[in-house]
């Protein structure tokens, strides 16, 4: 196991160095000189001295990325020229945003993917089972901020049901806030369903054929306990761990989401960093976006290990 | 019947190929829809009703009518119009996002796969660094540092899909590798570059079209998305992601600003992933 966790370890450092050399790298795309462009709108001489001098900009490219990556290892990921705040700090305020948008998509798509992919296998080649694949392929198809548009068009506009946009924090009224994060996360969670609906059609059908569950009706066990209790537990396996890769999916969806329903979380953050002209806020947001995908591989990879024992063996 | 087993035996594998695509209704379907959205965007000037920048203070929102079959804009442009020329934008997108990361993917995964070594060691670190960083946030940090623009978006769509090829054609070329007509060629003395262009290549081309095929559909998403947060085909140029940022302002107001250009993302997306579903079938007998 150790052995296992430290090789994985040893392929994980040197992808963490070259995820920041990337985006450090994305600095040098920006056109003319950078000290003019990393201060945007903001022409003032001071300021451009300014940057020159915190990012080390006369200095050769190598010298720049060690004070840059030397300050990314202690935590400190720059600062926000337009917000004057920590890019860390910005991030963490942002971020229980997303990370409750993101698991109640997770959630929904979970239910809906699992419910799907079982029923589709269950009943394969009979019309539940194109009716999960159009499910699947519909998800696969469709842009979410046109979903969220139609969404905000049926329940806001047309039934009055839910609000439009805007974010309340649960801790102040936890109805308002469902009632505001429903319509996003089910947004979100509709393209992670149809990927889930399909890895768990294909692994059910995989283990629907095995020895054991063909032992199992052959013991004249009821339907039910051998599709839930033999099958869909050995299924769902490398579903989950395959669900934890969707991680990306879930992030890059949240940029779209959160824009459409003005969420103030972490995908708006980039977006507006972006039109603000605030490059440290995106360099620092790709990094730690790819930092915790890199991990969450990582943690998808051992609970696999753990799950399996054959992988032990 | 003894003719068409004849037939079956001796047909080419590539025409085996498409006859096993034409079986498949939803490969077909989708392989319709993708020449449609190309009729129409090699044939937008001919067919788009009005121009499609063209503001009409009397039709500001109008509602859809005879005049305006799909509706009209916030500044009275016609919509149908819109929709026409922006099938421009997306499928201009899909094509030369997936053809830069084919032409960047394709000759760096064979060097990677045929060499191995400290090539394959480095290169597959480099891969796994941009697959850590989710696509469409790699694709808008790209575009927000190279500046908002078609061109440059799908630059960013190209650069950032590029990985999914290296290590598609990395592992199509370690497998080929290892098979007898490459041994063969080897031992003949064939010079490295000949025996991947002229014997590995023709040999992986079949995984790459219908991976290419499927970029195509999440190019287009991508283009659509950049487009709507600002990033991709500026105003007043039409893009169907462009016309659903406009339109999310008057979704009360006029609801068919919404819908169409969403439509039409929808189908063309569609008909790409049926297609590519389809390709993969129909290429590799061994997949169902």
């Amino acid at each position: 196991m150790l052995k296992f966790v430290l090789q994985r370890l040893a392929t994980v450092i040197p992808t963490l160095f070259f995820v920041s050399i990337l985006i450090f790298g994305l600095q040098q795309l920006l056109p003319g000189d950078p000290a003019i462009a990393l201060a945007g709108e903001e022409r003032d001489p001071e300021t451009i001295r300014y940057l020159r001098e915190k990012f080390h900009l006369d200095e050769p490219l190598y010298v720049r990325y060690w004070y840059w990556a030397s300050g990314v290892v202690r935590g400190d990921l720059g600062d926000s020229v337009r917000i004057q705040k920590p890019v860390t700090e910005l991030i963490m305020e942002k971020l229980p945003v997303t990370i409750q948008l993101a698991t109640m998509a997770m959630i929904i798509a979970l239910v809906i993917g699992i419910t799907a992919g079982v029923i589709s296998a269950v009943k394969k080649d009979t019309w539940w089972d194109y009716g999960a694949n159009v499910f699947a392929l519909w998800g696969l198809s469709t842009p979410n901020f046109w979903l969220g548009i139609l969404l905000i068009l049926l329940f806001a506009v047309q039934l009055g049901w839910l609000p439009a946009s805007g974010y309340v924090s649960p801790f102040e009224d936890l109805k308002a806030n469902l009632a505001a994060m429903i319509m996003p996360a089910f947004v979100l969670g509709n393209a992670i369903a149809a990927v889930l609906m399909r890895h768990t059609r294909s692994a059910m059908l995989q283990v629907l054929s095995s020895d054991y569950v063909r032992t199992a009706r052959a013991k004249g066990l009821d339907e039910r306990v051998v599709v839930m209790k033999h099958a869909l537990r050995n299924a769902l396996i490398p579903v989950i761990t395959l669900g934890a890769l969707e991680f990306g999916t879930l992030l890059s969806g949240a940029v779209l989401t959160e824009q459409v329903f003005t969420i103030p979380g972490f995908g708006k953050l980039i977006v507006d960093a972006v039109f603000n002209r605030d490059y440290s806020v995106v360099q620092g947001v790709v990094l730690f976006t790819a930092t915790v995908y890199i991990t969450l591989n990582l943690l998808a990879d051992v609970a696999y290990f753990l799950v399996n024992p054959r992988l032990r063996h | 019947m003894a003719a068409v087993v004849f037939e079956t035996i001796h047909a080419s594998p590539g025409r085996r190929a498409v006859r096993r695509l034409a079986r498949r209704a939803g490969a077909v379907f989708g392989f319709a829809v993708v020449v449609f959205f190309i009729l129409i965007a090699l044939l937008a000037p001919w067919l788009a009703p009005y121009d499609p920048v063209a503001t009409s203070w009397s039709a500001v929102r109008a509602a859809p009518s005879a005049a305006h079959w799909f509706g009209a804009d916030e500044l009275g442009r016609d919509v149908l119009s819109r929709i026409i020329w922006g099938t421009r934008a997306s499928i201009l997108a899909g094509v030369v996002s997936v053809s830069i990361s084919l032409a960047l993917g394709v000759p760096i995964g064979m060097l990677t796969g045929y060499l191995g070594r400290w090539v394959d060691a480095l290169i597959s670190r480099v891969t796994d660094a941009m697959l850590a960083c989710p696509f469409l946030i790699l694709a808008i940090a790209l575009a927000a540092f190279l500046g908002p623009s078609l061109t440059n978006a799908m630059i960013a769509i190209g650069i950032s899909a590029t990985p999914i090829f290296i290590r598609l054609t990395r592992a199509q070329v370690l497998a080929a590798k290892a098979e007898d007509y490459v041994e063969a060629a080897r031992a003949l003395g064939n010079p490295h570059l000949r025996i991947a262009l002229r014997h590995i290549l023709p040999n992986i081309v079949a995984p790459l079209i219908v991976q290419a095929t499927l970029a195509i559909a999440a190019a287009v998403i991508a283009e659509a998305s950049l487009s709507f947060l600002g990033l991709g085909q500026q105003p007043p140029a039409p893009s169907w992601g462009s016309m659903l940022n406009t339109a999310r302002n008057y979704v009360d107001q006029a609801p068919w600003m919404a819908i169409w250009p969403g439509v039409s993302i929808f189908l063309l997306v569609l008909s790409f992933n049926l297609l590519g579903d389809g390709l993969r079938d129909a290429l590799d007998p061994r997949h169902k």
